[in-house]
Formats: structure tokens, C-alpha cells, sequence
């Protein structure tokens, strides 16, 4: 049975990755560029999966349960701080957070 | 059958999933039925009469009473979220069913089994996977309707659901300790021989625990505050009209039928007899049941039932008993055991959960909440450490 | 085209569709959902890749649990509809173009490395989970124990910030 190639899931995870850093750049909300973080997180998690698959170690499933555990807590947190944000400043645009701005 | 054999994974599956899907649907109309029956019978009423006879056929008009009414769609709300929520609701529901094993793996078909869809090696984990992505059914609803009560209701249903939710898996992590794997059909296999090996016995709490929470979880009485009428009209679901009704209605028993198997699978032996296997006289079991039913129903047919109903019930009266004769037959007396324990146990669960709808009023919702976090969860907390400290010690003595 | 392939070229059409709705989307609960799309299907590809335990894992924690707390606090803020501002011609015509080359650029190096281009030889087995459990508790106990010290320090940082200032 042919499988698929390693490489494969690599190139997925450079291009979802990329697709995060896009949407971080350009997204306004808030909340949506907190969405582009975990994605971002995610297609470093493939690209670990797919190594741990490579070179048939477990490690790299072990970091990818950190990873997750990680992202949970500072979702929790982060949501935490844009609900107090979004009460202080009356909008979820993030250009309008910009009382330290010089 | 050459096509059959080289691509029977594939086959077997569509076949299977087609019958699974055709008896969970029927199981779940006339759930519907048993549940307004013996409610009724709780409160000293008859319940459905007129529908067919002992208002068997209640269901059915239903049915089609929810397919032909009108489909009324607030303006204001989020189109695609609208219609996504119940399909969402209803399809995550269907899917469990998909990996509960309804009898022995052992019984084969072109080398595939027959009695469980997908035999996976964590196949508790996916379960527990797929329920706690059932969650947004609930909470798309509720925000998508676009109007009060129905967004209270949802955000309360949906964080009732997720706190419930953490009770629900650490009361179960008490029998994969003991079982030691996830597969479930490990579970059931590691409580063969009698009903005194069921894990229910040590793990009575984690027992107790797993209902409480599936019953919250399911969003079901004395849990069900954020839909009950009088409170907020009919919270999540106040804005959805027949057929979407109909499916979320579809869902909470789908999801009701499925915490019950997954409550035979993990404390009560699945598809395993209570009896030992050496007495060889329970094999008779399912064919003699099912001729007792006929035997009720025939005497019914003839002493109570007037017309058409009469009719409907002589029809049901000859198909228990053809299913009766067949279950005799020493060919199929076998293959029949492990389903008829199943659905057996798994019928018993769905009477405590109407019995419980019957006869408990329900709780306020900061009641609810604070049993959830600060009663229930402590309690499975602690039994999953009483029952590993009891297995380190059992290792090491 | 056998049956690998095909669910890998399904799933990560679906992972892709995902993130570009992410993008696309002009209100927070559509980008949510796409969100959501994207990690169920990246739970099938670690099926394929026989991470079993993980994929749960990542359907009960990251689908299940993170994006429920991310659509609460969308309908608790009642999010609508993201506006548009005119400030972003730069990044239009001169981010959106370098972010695509950065992005084919790592692809190109992941394809083109010469130890992931060949395929894996031998059964697909399933990683066995109690093999990930024994190296979780025993090598990396102390990062375990550190995350759930971590995973507290969250609990009571939500807390602070989520109590109203009186």
C-alpha cells in the first residue's frame, strides 16, 4: 500500500501556518486574531505529528500534548483580558486599543 | 459476491451503517412513545391511546405531523448558523452509535464483524470525543435565533454541558483502570464470566457519578431548567420550528440512548449474560421472551382491542412471534444472546432515565452549577484515586 | 489514486478551506466555525498519521473545550460584524504578496528536504498510547507537573480578570 509521504503533511503545515500569519497581519477583531494564534499552533502541531511519524519516535506526540495544554491556558487568560478590553474600550477593534501608542 | 469479498470492508460497513441507522431511528420514535407512557402511567393517566393500539402508532403521526408543519425562520437570524446548529446536533448524535458494540466481535460476515461498526482501539476516547463536540449544537441554536430566550437558554445549556462534562469522563477513568484499555470491547471482555465481575460493584461511585452527569449532560429532568417551558419558554429550541425541531427533539434521545449503552458497556457487562456461561439454559432466554410478548399481545387482540387497532396488534402479535420461533432455531439461538443482553440493559437505563423525568423536580440552575463543580466533581476525583491507589496496592501485595 | 491519498487530499482541502474562510469571514462566529472545520479535519490527518490518542485529544481539548470558551465569548460580547478600515493599502498590496512568498518558501524547503521526501516504508501502525503514557510519566514528568502548575496559574488568572472591579 502506497503511503502518503511525510513531506506532504509538512508542506500542509508551512501552508496553513502561512495562512495564520495572514490572518494575524490582516484581521481587525480581536477575538480573530486570537483565532489566528491557535491556528498557527495547530500547523505546528502537524508538522510534529508528521515528524514523530518520520522518525518513529513518541516524543513528538509528548510535545504536542504540551502544546495543547499550553494553548488552553492562555486561551483561558487571553479571553479573560479581551472580555476586560472589550468592557474598557467599548469595541473589539483592535485599533482602537491604542492608549500606549507614542 | 466476488466484488463483495475484495472490497468487504467497504460493503459490510455501507450495510451496516444502513441498518444501524434504520433501527436507531426507529428506537428513537418510540422512545418517545415509552417516555410519554410511562410518564403517564407515573402520573395515573393513560398516555397515547387512540394512535394504533396502546398508541403504538403515536410515533408515526408525529412524525409527519413534523414534517408538515410550517418552517418558521426568524429574519433577523444568522442563516447558515440557524440551520447548521440542529443537523450538527443531530448528525454528532447518530455518529456515536457507530462505535458501541452491540454483541460479540467474534461473529463474522465475509471477516468482518457484524455487531459493531468501527472496532477501534480507543474507541472510548472517540465517544467521548464526539460528545463533547455536541456542545455546539446547543450553543449556535441558542445564539443564532437571534433573541433572549433562546440565547439564555443556550449559553446556560452549553455551560451546563461543558462542566458536566469533566464529571463525565473522570467517573469513567475508574473502570479503564481496571479494564486497562480503551477499546470497548476490551471493557466488555474483561468483565466476562458473571454478573459479579461487572465493574459496577467497585465502582458503585463512579456509577452513581457517570448517571448524574450523563443526565446532565443529556440536558434531561431534573437537569433540564435552561429548556423547560415556564422558565424560558423552551430555551435553545424556542425558535425552531417543525423539521429542525423535530431533529433536536431526535438528538437529545439519540444522546440519551447512547449514555445508556455506554453505561451497560462500561459498568454492566455490555453484551455479557449475567449468568454464567455454563448454564446453558439461559440461551432460551430471548426466544422464550419474545413468545410471552406475543402471548400478551394475542390475549390483547382478542379480549381489548376493537378495529383497526385490533388489526395493528394481531399484525404485531404474528411478527413477535415469528422473531420468537426464529430465536429458537439452534442455528440463530446463538448469535441472538449478545444483542438481547444489550438491548435488554440498555432498555432498563432508558426506564430510570423516564422514571427519573416522572417522579424528580427540577433544580434551580445555580443549583445545578454549583452540584456539578463542587459536589460531583470532587466525588469522581476521589474515587479515581481510591481506585488507583487500590490497584498500586493490589500490585504490589 | 489509492484511498490514502485521497482522504489526505480530502482532509487537507478541508484544513485549507478553513483557514482561508478564517480569513475571508467578516463575522467572528463564521471564523470560529472555520476554525473548528480546520482542527477536526487536522484530527483525521493525525489518524492517518497514527497518532490515535492525539487526535482525541485534540477533538475533545482543542475543538471541544478551547473553541467553546472562543464562540461563548463571541455571543457574550456579541461580536458583529468586522469593520473594514482604510489604513491597510500597504499591507494590502505589499504584505499580502511577501506573506505568500514567505509561505511557499517554507514549503519549498519542506519539499525539497531530502530525509521527509521518501515515503514510509513498513505497516502503519497506531502509536501505542500506553507507550506515549510510560514516556509522559516517566521522562517528562516534570514538564507535566509543571504544566499543571501552569494550567492553575491560568485558572486563577481568568478568575482575577474575570471578576468585576467593584
Amino acid at each position: 500500500m502506497n503511503l502518503v509521504p511525510v513531506s506532504y503533511y509538512l508542506v500542509l503545515s508551512a501552508i496553513l501556518f502561512g495562512l495564520g500569519v495572514i490572518a494575524f497581519i490582516f484581521k481587525r477583531n480581536i477575538i480573530a486574531i486570537f483565532m489566528s494564534i491557535e491556528l498557527m499552533l495547530n500547523a505546528v502541531n502537524l508538522a510534529f505529528v508528521a515528524f514523530a511519524r518520520q522518525w518513529n519516535e513518541l516524543d513528538g506526540l509528548v510535545f504536542v500534548l504540551f502544546v495543547i495544554v499550553v494553548a488552553a491556558a492562555e486561551v483561558a487568560v487571553g479571553l479573560a483580558i479581551v472580555i476586560t478590553i472589550a468592557h474598557n474600550r467599548r469595541s473589539l477593534n483592535v485599533e482602537d486599543v491604542n492608549l500606549l501608542k507614542f | 459476491m466476488d466484488f463483495i469479498s475484495q472490497h468487504a470492508v467497504l460493503v459490510v460497513s455501507l450495510v451496516k451503517i444502513a441498518v444501524v441507522l434504520f433501527l436507531a431511528m426507529t428506537a428513537l420514535a418510540y422512545l418517545s412513545w415509552f417516555e410519554r407512557k410511562v410518564v403517564a402511567h407515573i402520573q395515573s393517566r393513560w398516555g397515547p391511546y387512540y394512535v394504533g393500539a396502546h398508541g403504538l402508532l403515536q410515533p408515526l403521526a408525529d412524525g409527519l405531523k413534523f414534517l408538515f408543519k410550517e418552517d418558521v425562520t426568524p429574519p433577523a437570524s444568522d442563516q447558515l448558523v440557524y440551520v447548521l446548529a440542529p443537523f450538527l446536533a443531530l448528525s454528532l448524535a447518530l455518529t456515536t452509535l457507530a462505535l458501541i458494540p452491540f454483541g460479540p466481535p467474534n461473529v463474522r460476515v465475509f471477516g468482518q464483524p457484524v455487531f459493531v461498526i468501527s472496532n477501534s482501539n480507543i474507541g472510548l476516547l472517540f465517544l467521548f470525543a464526539i460528545t463533547s463536540m455536541g456542545v455546539y449544537g446547543v450553543a449556535l441554536a441558542g445564539w443564532s435565533s437571534n433573541s433572549k430566550y433562546p440565547l439564555l437558554g443556550g449559553l446556560r445549556s452549553s455551560a451546563q454541558m461543558v462542566s458536566y462534562e469533566v464529571s463525565l469522563t473522570l467517573s469513567v477513568v475508574g473502570v479503564l483502570l481496571l479494564a486497562g484499555s480503551f477499546s470497548l470491547n476490551g471493557i466488555i471482555e474483561s468483565q466476562r464470566g458473571h454478573i459479579g465481575h461487572w465493574y459496577v460493584w467497585p465502582q458503585i461511585i463512579g456509577f452513581l457519578c457517570y448517571i448524574t452527569a450523563a443526565i446532565a449532560e443529556t440536558n434531561r429532568v431534573p437537569f433540564d431548567l435552561p429548556e423547560a417551558e415556564g422558565e424560558l419558554v423552551a430555551g435553545f429550541h424556542t425558535e425552531y420550528s417543525s423539521f429542525k425541531f423535530a431533529m433536536f427533539f431526535m438528538a437529545e434521545y439519540a444522546n440519551m440512548i447512547t449514555v445508556s449503552c455506554l453505561a451497560t458497556i462500561l459498568f454492566f457487562g455490555g453484551w455479557l449474560a449475567p449468568f454464567p456461561e455454563s448454564w446453558t439454559w439461559q440461551l432460551y432466554l430471548p426466544g422464550v421472551g419474545l413468545l410471552a410478548l406475543a402471548l400478551y399481545c394475542a390475549y390483547d387482540t382478542v379480549t381489548s382491542m376493537r378495529g383497526v387497532a385490533r388489526l395493528q396488534l394481531a399484525v404485531f402479535t404474528l411478527l413477535a412471534l415469528v422473531a420468537g420461533i426464529l430465536c429458537l432455531l439452534p442455528a440463530v439461538m446463538p448469535l441472538v444472546q449478545g444483542p438481547f443482553w444489550f438491548i435488554t440493559k440498555v432498555g432498563l437505563f432508558l426506564f430510570l432515565y423516564v422514571w427519573v423525568r416522572g417522579t424528580l423536580p427540577r433544580f434551580r440552575y445555580d443549583q445545578l452549577m454549583s452540584f456539578g463543580w463542587k459536589l460531583l466533581l470532587p466525588v469522581s476525583l476521589v474515587n479515581l484515586l481510591a481506585t488507583s491507589f487500590v490497584i498500586l496496592l493490589g500490585k504490589r501485595g | 489514486m489509492s484511498l490514502p491519498f485521497i482522504l489526505f487530499f480530502v482532509c487537507a482541502g478541508l484544513a485549507i478551506l478553513g483557514a482561508v474562510l478564517l480569513i475571508v469571514s467578516r463575522e467572528p462566529i463564521h471564523s470560529a466555525l472555520s476554525l473548528i472545520l480546520v482542527m477536526v479535519a487536522l484530527a483525521i490527518l493525525y489518524l492517518t498519521l497514527g497518532a490515535e490518542f492525539i487526535a482525541a485529544v485534540q477533538v475533545i481539548v482543542y475543538a471541544g473545550a478551547i473553541m467553546v470558551l472562543f464562540v461563548f465569548v463571541i455571543m457574550l460580547l456579541n461580536a458583529g460584524v468586522e469593520e473594514r478600515t482604510n489604513w491597510s493599502q500597504m499591507a494590502k498590496y505589499a504584505g499580502l504578496p511577501l506573506a505568500v512568498v514567505l509561505l511557499l518558501e517554507i514549503a519549498q524547503w519542506f519539499w525539497r528536504s531530502p530525509t521527509s521526501a521518501r515515503a514510509v516504508n513498513g505497516t502503519p501502525e497506531a502509536h501505542p498510547t500506553h507507550a506515549l503514557s510510560v514516556l509522559l510519566f516517566r521522562q517528562y514528568v516534570f514538564p507535566f507537573e509543571a504544566t499543571s502548575i501552569l494550567i492553575l496559574i491560568a485558572i486563577l488568572g481568568a478568575l482575577v480578570l474575570a471578576k468585576r472591579q467593584e
